[in-house]
């Protein structure tokens, strides 16, 4: 199938691989409670990310895996210890290719009604 | 994302199915950069980064250059008076070629102590660019908006 379409297929379904996985790790309250925690405060140990978190020290590390895989966490070094920073590129590459798609004339249209009603109150 | 720390650095992550070249001419020459970079018109000649958006003109000094893999250079956030006042914080892009045609491009915006206002407005801006560069390098077109 792909070989009679040619690379476009291969390329779409590349980033449709892509997008199945940032979505799969999402979906999952430790993994968007992980998030959550980065987006507060970036760059941190493993420690840190799992003190709170009812779950072994071998479980956090699953869920970031998982995480890494989907490219929303990525580690840097830092001397000794491996810091965990938010990623968010992959989650605003779904905003521009799937949701603006379906939403932008419906929000514009939203943005120009609620300009008119300010404008006019 | 107004809990960030200025200490923290920001690093951010991308594939883009392009060579570390296409990559390094998109992130160096103007022709590229205006299509998704805020319509900024930005070209790295020697040791300095020139930048321009419409009458605004700036430049940032490279502190490394080992094309196509890896660019340093000093960052002033010369669109906004306000920021431009801060001191230069500094952006590390990391080009490593991946196997099946995809490189994976590495930000890093970090020396960011003296530049909290910079910190806060560049965080919601690299996604959107970084998003805007894969999209063009991939399609030809930049982002629609």
């Amino acid at each position: 199938m792909q070989y009679l379409t040619g690379d476009y297929l291969v390329t779409y379904h590349r980033s449709v691989t892509d997008d199945d996985r940032v979505f799969k790790a999402l979906a999952d309250p430790t993994r968007r409670f992980l998030l959550d925690r980065l987006f507060k405060r970036d760059g941190r140990t493993l420690t840190e990310l799992e003190s709170g978190l009812e779950m072994t020290r071998f479980g956090v590390m699953k869920h970031l895996r998982v995480l890494e895989d989907a490219n929303l966490v990525v580690t840097r070094r830092s001397g000794r210890e491996k810091l965990h920073f938010l990623n968010p590129v992959p989650i605003r590459l779904i905003h521009d290719r799937w949701i603006d798609k379906y939403t932008e004339h419906r929000v514009a249209a939203l943005a120009d009604l609620k300009h008119e009603l300010e404008e006019s109150a | 994302m107004t809990t960030l720390t200025a200490q923290t650095p920001q690093v951010y992550n991308v594939f883009i199915r392009a060579t570390p070249e296409q990559i390094w001419d998109a992130i160096t020459k103007s022709e590229f950069t205006q299509q998704y970079f805020y319509g900024a018109r930005i070209d790295v000649r020697g040791d300095r980064r020139f930048s321009a958006i419409g009458e605004l003109e700036w430049d940032d000094e490279v502190l490394e250059s080992d094309p196509p893999r890896k660019l340093v250079h000093g960052w002033v956030s010369g669109y906004d008076s306000d920021m431009a006042a801060e001191e230069a914080s500094r952006v590390t892009w990391e080009i490593e070629a991946q196997d099946g045609g995809i490189t994976k491009l590495t930000v890093v915006h970090d020396q960011l102590e003296g530049a909290p206002k910079t910190a806060e407005n560049v965080a919601g801006g690299w996604m959107y660019i970084l998003s805007g560069l894969k999209t063009l390098l991939e399609t030809g077109k930049p982002l629609a908006g």
